[in-house]
């Protein structure tokens, strides 16, 4: 038997959540399940995640059956791989940096910088001027405006 | 009568000191500033402000982020107005003959017209929330776990019901939330659950961090990935602000009714005002004399729908003040800001904090009446301030949402949490998965989990308990209705030309 994807968002949609729905109930499996009288903490996470994987079962195969309609609306293009790896990836260093003691000011010039990697057109004078700005501009406002108790450097306190 | 006019006077006091009438200010100013921006929605601006709203008095806070939403509204209406870009929701129905208008050299009139429509309903539906929000609270009160999860689940099948996009998708968003609800430690067994061993997750995910990555950080990568955005800013100088008198005429008509239609679809969970606007830019056309007018800078289909909009966003409040159940994602955020302050939701928030429920309603008009005197004058700075590039833009966005993440805990987790969120939600938009279901099913998935609970043991375990209870009954018969009537071919016809703007 030969399987056709007519529906290729919606079948990746029902992969996605079958997924989460085993991942949910294998998480809890240690949980105590308990009863319907007295619900252990497995009882609720168990049942939603059964309950996951049917949508995602229902959605995945309807995907093989029915094609997408027309007036449903579906995103453009291609996957925007720069700005979604740029943007969170920049979020993450910047969590780290600041977890790490790094400063305030280092911290925020990685994360600014990053971010603007998220553009396809990247002007790096522009970025540079924009980095420093905007970090002396949030140094101002949240550490003398705000008084957020960060260091602003590695060697301040 | 004479104690819903004690409960507005008690309610005034609040919100007349000085300290929140400067916060009414502060929010409703900051609001429409981060509301102009164009690819941020009112819930963006919300998780982004959140966060500053946190250090403030409960009171407080609730009536800047108040303002903040109903000003965020507000400012997205001005950017469609003058850059033709609808943002999210409701705009989408305000360019279409808002920006007509401002080609026509008359964006001044429309923004008017939108500000003094979006008062008249505010002033109407603040006073409506006021009047239908004590004796339903009164019938709330008499509710037991049984009624309160049955309720929960017809908002959450409401709310995936008349959203866009696919059911099954929106229910299956709905059980994703329950689950990220469960994050954390289990109240009553004290289990950690979903929590990976981290101590950051252990109090469970933040409306406020999950919010900003969805709808925040999504928002912009959807931005970025799009080809850079053709804006055609107004040239050229706004002149005459005021309406003429024959613009009031035909105005107040649109004005009255789009009233009534946000009034009536504000407490309904999903409905929200996309769907308001929608009905009221439909009914006017319909009843117009000369139908052609509309998309080509029709005063009344810029103040009826605006008109709508407020009104809805403010009787929205209504559920979520009265039953602590949200009706839109952005009152689940209210509600996770009530949480934070330690306040429980519920019908007794009203008995138990009247100076809180009664402050916040008369905030409300207050705020409106802000936003009234506040963007006519600031229009040329809105319009400076939408000349800047995308490209500057987005990092000093990025930017602000890092540090106030980060301010939220001091804690990296939270951040990197919201940058995960940010991922996920990159790919649930691919696949076509609507979020707001998500999120308020995140916000109930714990009270639905303790309610059940708690129905079960009442009956040893029998489940039919839900449907012997008369109100239980009611609620689980309307969840049914309306998953019967999305079943029907016409009702799913209308609406996906509803979704669909035509």
């Amino acid at each position: 038997m030969r399987f056709t994807i007519k529906n290729a968002q919606d079948f990746w949609c029902g992969v996605f959540f079958t997924a989460m729905g085993v991942l949910a109930i294998w998480l809890a499996r240690d949980y105590p399940m308990g009863s319907a009288l007295e619900m252990g903490p497995g009882y609720f996470p168990t049942w939603l995640g059964g309950i996951m994987i049917a949508f995602g079962l229902v959605i995945g195969a309807l995907s093989l059956k029915v094609a997408r309609a027309d007036d449903e609306p579906a995103p453009a293009g291609p996957w925007a791989y720069r700005p979604w790896l740029a943007i969170c990836g920049a979020l993450v260093v910047f969590a780290l940096l600041m977890d790490a003691g790094f400063g305030f000011v280092p911290s925020l010039f990685a994360l600014i910088v990053g971010c603007a990697l998220a553009h396809k057109d990247v002007r790096w004078g522009e970025t540079l001027v924009l980095a420093v700005v905007l970090t002396a501009a949030a140094v101002a406002i949240f550490s003398y405006g705000l008084e957020l108790p960060y260091r602003l450097f590695w060697w301040s306190h | 009568m004479e104690t819903l006019l004690q409960n507005l006077l008690l309610g005034f006091s609040v919100a007349l000191t000085l300290e929140n009438l400067f916060y009414c200010f502060a929010g409703v100013f900051l609001g429409t500033l981060i509301g102009v921006l164009p690819g941020i929605g009112s819930l963006a601006t919300m998780a982004m402000l959140l966060p500053l709203t946190l250090v403030l008095p409960p009171v407080s806070a609730l009536i800047m982020l108040a303002g903040i939403y109903y000003g965020s509204d507000y400012g997205g209406s001005t950017t469609a107005i003058l850059v033709n870009l609808p943002g999210e929701g409701s705009s989408v129905v305000t360019v279409l003959d808002g920006h007509p208008m401002a080609q026509q050299g008359r964006a001044g009139p429309a923004l008017a017209i939108a500000a003094i429509g979006s008062f008249f309903a505010g002033c109407v539906a603040t006073l409506l929330v006021a009047l239908v929000g004590p004796p339903l609270a009164n019938i709330a009160i008499n509710f037991n776990s049984p009624e309160y999860f049955s309720l929960m689940v017809m908002a959450l099948v409401c709310a995936s019901v008349v959203g866009s996009g696919s059911l099954l998708k929106s229910l299956a968003m709905v059980v994703l939330g329950l689950l990220i609800g469960i994050v954390g430690t289990d109240v009553t067994s004290g289990a950690s659950r979903f929590t990976f061993g981290s101590v950051a997750l252990s109090d469970g995910v933040g409306i406020a961090v999950a919010a900003m990555g969805l709808f925040g950080i999504t928002e912009i990568v959807k931005n970025l990935a799009g080809t850079e955005m053709t804006q055609t800013i107004l040239r050229g100088k706004i002149t005459g602000l005021m309406p003429r008198w024959s613009d009031f005429k035909v105005s107040f008509g649109p004005i009255v009714r789009g009233t009534a239609i946000g009034a009536v679809f504000g407490p309904l969970p999903g409905l929200g005002g996309t769907i308001s606007s929608f009905t009221s830019y439909m009914v006017e056309k319909k009843i117009a004399k000369d139908p052609s007018r509309f998309g080509k800078g029709a005063i009344e289909g810029v103040a009826g729908p605006e008109s709508a909009n407020n009104a809805c966003a403010q009787t929205t409040f209504v559920p979520m003040l009265t039953l602590g159940i949200p009706a839109s994602a952005s009152m689940a955020i209210m509600l996770g800001a009530m949480m934070m302050h330690g306040i429980t939701p519920g019908p007794q928030v009203m008995t138990s904090r009247p100076e809180l429920f009664w402050g916040l309603i008369a905030s409300m008009w207050i705020g409106n009446a802000m936003l009234l005197v506040l963007n006519l004058p600031l229009i040329g700075l809105w319009v400076r301030l939408l000349k800047v590039p995308y490209r500057i833009l987005f990092p000093i966005i990025v930017t602000f949402m890092g540090i106030g993440i980060y301010s939220l805990n001091t804690m990296g987790a939270d951040v990197m949490l919201a940058a995960l969120f940010g991922a996920m939600g990159y790919v649930l938009y691919r696949l076509g998965c609507p979020f707001p279901p998500l999120i308020l099913a995140m916000i109930l998935g714990p009270l639905m989990e303790e309610n059940l609970r708690r129905s079960l043991l009442l009956t040893d375990g029998d489940p039919s308990v839900f449907f012997t209870r008369p109100i239980s009954l009611g609620f689980m018969i309307a969840t049914g209705v309306l998953l019967l009537l999305f079943a029907l071919p016409v009702f799913r016809r209308k609406r996906k030309a509803v979704m669909a703007g035509e």
